[in-house]
């Protein structure tokens, strides 16, 4: 489904702030995936997210999705299908532009010049309606009225309005309140199965990296250090991650945000 | 005053305001939508001023239209891919194609910094031959500036809500959106500085014909003037919906040459057009901003007469 090949980045070459954020990573994600991604700061999670939405072009390496080689594809082509939320709820919708107006924009449907349709506007109130926010009555609301948590869930509601062939999650929970945060990863897990979406999650929960999803993976300097899945995962517990990680780094899982036990 | 002379007050600054509300109407899709300051709007009312002139003189005077709004098009596409396909700062790539048009203009017209209309057939004469059958001669001018506007308005009211009009809203309200999402900001940035300053030049291919004569002066600050307008049109409605806020800018630029209109009665020499349209913009970019920094003003204030170091 999404494969990438041995894929590198070095940021600032040739300087002395050179900086190798991917290291011959490769990785391999099967149609249906849930992956769930920890490490420490700095360790290349965020980098890999930009490798694969096409922030930047990688310095070597190959990246496909669904056979297709989009390595020197650009962002906002692979944006087609690739669906990506960042923590920084603020950064995925237009504040200046109505609940409505974002939707269509993020649907896309029709040409360049046609506008809005009934059908669609009475479709898209009805998704919005699945987040029980209430936000389906304010469709006509400016986008910056609305709090970091209905604007994070407005901004997944566009992720997915069409379905994407995988679903980029960079920690989007984190800089919720605690009771939205949980709301919102809920709504996440729904509509990921709802709609069969492959699916890749950077989170500093260990907790919820072992709960959600069907796999984790731990990054580390660039490169994939731990990978488990099925029945071994299972098994697995936040120790045994902690454990897992001094082993193959030498040192204890250091970050600031990392949540180890279960809050 | 007397209520013929009132009328001929609103009447001057009706035609002036609706004229000039097309180059506002631009800057609302360049600077409110887009968030783009375009500066070579100077030299793109110009361009179309010349333009239209040259190609009216030539005997084609609804020809005349469509060509200065073709060259305003060319104008802001190279100003677009200065900006987005070359790297060059977007005040800085407003600037250069300002300059360059100057001598684009002289070129326009011939090696010469003016052009007279006098028996030109235009657009004008052509609305002042047919309203003079019922009796309407005076209001030629009128006539003609609202037909532009209210055709811009309703065109800028659908546009603004295509999905490519969508586009070029999300692309100016939030980069960092636009930069993750299927769309392209290069290509919205294109569009709209295209669609924006077709109006600006249709707006001066239209002040030239309105006053039968076109100089190489006569964008000058016009940039600084429509902004004022458009910031006074948005003191009312910058909160509310598209289509009003579309009004608003008619609104403000009628406003703006009303109190010019007047202030020139009180007998304000003429060529204090461009100085207080400057005052009007520097009062209404930085009210805001002062206002937003007032408490904190006041609390140093109030140490400082206590007898406390600031």
């Amino acid at each position: 489904m999404l494969e990438l090949i041995n894929i590198s980045k070095t940021f600032n070459p040739g300087t002395t702030d050179a900086k190798k954020a991917l290291d011959s990573l490769s990785l391999n994600v099967e149609n249906g995936d849930f992956i769930t991604i920890i490490g420490a700061n700095g360790a290349g999670k965020s980098t890999l997210f930009n490798a694969i939405a096409g922030s930047f072009i990688t310095d070597s390496g190959k990246i496909k999705l669904d056979g297709r080689d989009i390595t020197l594809m650009s962002e906002y082509k692979r944006a087609r299908q690739i669906g990506r939320l960042f923590q920084d709820p603020m950064r995925g919708s237009a504040p200046g532009m109505t609940v409505e107006e974002n939707l269509a924009l993020a649907a896309g449907h029709g040409g360049w010049l046609s506008s809005t349709s009934k059908s669609d506007k009475k479709k898209f109130r009805e998704r919005i309606a699945l987040l029980d926010m209430g936000l389906e009555d304010r469709m006509g609301q400016q986008v910056g009225l609305l709090s970091g948590g209905q604007r994070q869930a407005l901004t997944l509601m566009m992720a997915t309005v069409n379905p994407p062939k995988v679903l980029l999650l960079d920690e989007h929970t984190a800089a919720l309140d605690p009771a939205t945060a949980e709301k919102v990863l809920e709504l996440t897990k729904n509509i990921v199965e709802e709609n069969h979406l492959t699916c890749m999650m950077i989170t500093h929960n260990m907790q919820s990296a072992l709960d959600l999803g069907n796999r984790t993976i731990m990054m580390n300097s660039g490169k994939i250090v731990f990978d488990v899945k099925g029945e071994k995962r299972k098994c697995l517990t936040v120790p045994d991650l902690l454990n897992e990680f001094k082993k193959v780094s030498g040192k204890e899982l250091d970050n600031d945000r990392m949540l180890l036990i279960d809050d | 005053m007397t209520l013929g002379s009132a009328l001929t007050l609103l009447q001057s600054a009706g035609e002036l305001g609706l004229i000039s509300a097309l180059t506002v109407l631009a800057l609302f899709l360049s600077y409110s939508m887009l968030n783009v300051c375009d500066l070579s709007t100077d030299g793109c009312f110009t361009l179309g001023a010349t333009v239209g002139a040259v190609v009216a003189i030539a005997g084609h005077p609804y020809l005349s239209i469509a060509a200065a709004m073709g060259a305003g098009i060319v104008s802001g596409l190279i100003t677009a891919i200065l900006q987005t396909k070359m790297g060059i700062n977007s005040l800085l790539a407003g600037i250069i194609v300002n300059t360059a048009l100057y001598s684009i203009n002289i070129g326009v017209m011939g090696n010469s910094s003016v052009l007279n209309m006098n028996k030109t057939v235009t657009v004008f004469t052509k609305t002042q031959d047919l309203l003079k059958k019922v009796g309407m001669g005076g209001q030629f001018k009128l006539i003609v500036a609202a037909a532009a506007v209210l055709l811009v308005c309703i065109f800028l009211a659908f546009f603004l809500k295509t999905r490519l009009g969508l586009a070029i809203r999300a692309t100016g309200n939030n980069p960092d959106m636009v930069k993750s999402s299927s769309i392209n900001p290069v290509f919205t940035t294109i569009v709209g500085l295209c669609v924006a300053n077709s109006f600006t030049a249709l707006s001066g291919c239209l002040l030239a014909q309105s006053q039968k004569s076109v100089n190489i002066d006569i964008g000058t600050g016009m940039v600084t003037i429509a902004l004022a307008s458009l910031l006074i049109g948005g003191v009312f409605t910058s909160k509310r919906k598209i289509p009003v806020q579309i009004i608003g800018m008619v609104l403000g630029s009628f406003i703006f040459r009303l109190v010019y209109t007047v202030a020139l009665r009180l007998d304000m020499p003429a060529f204090m057009l461009k100085f207080v349209s400057s005052v009007i913009v520097v009062i209404a970019i930085s009210a805001p901003y002062l206002k937003q920094k007032m408490p904190l003003f006041k609390r140093r204030m109030s140490l400082r007469k206590e007898g406390g170091t600031v």
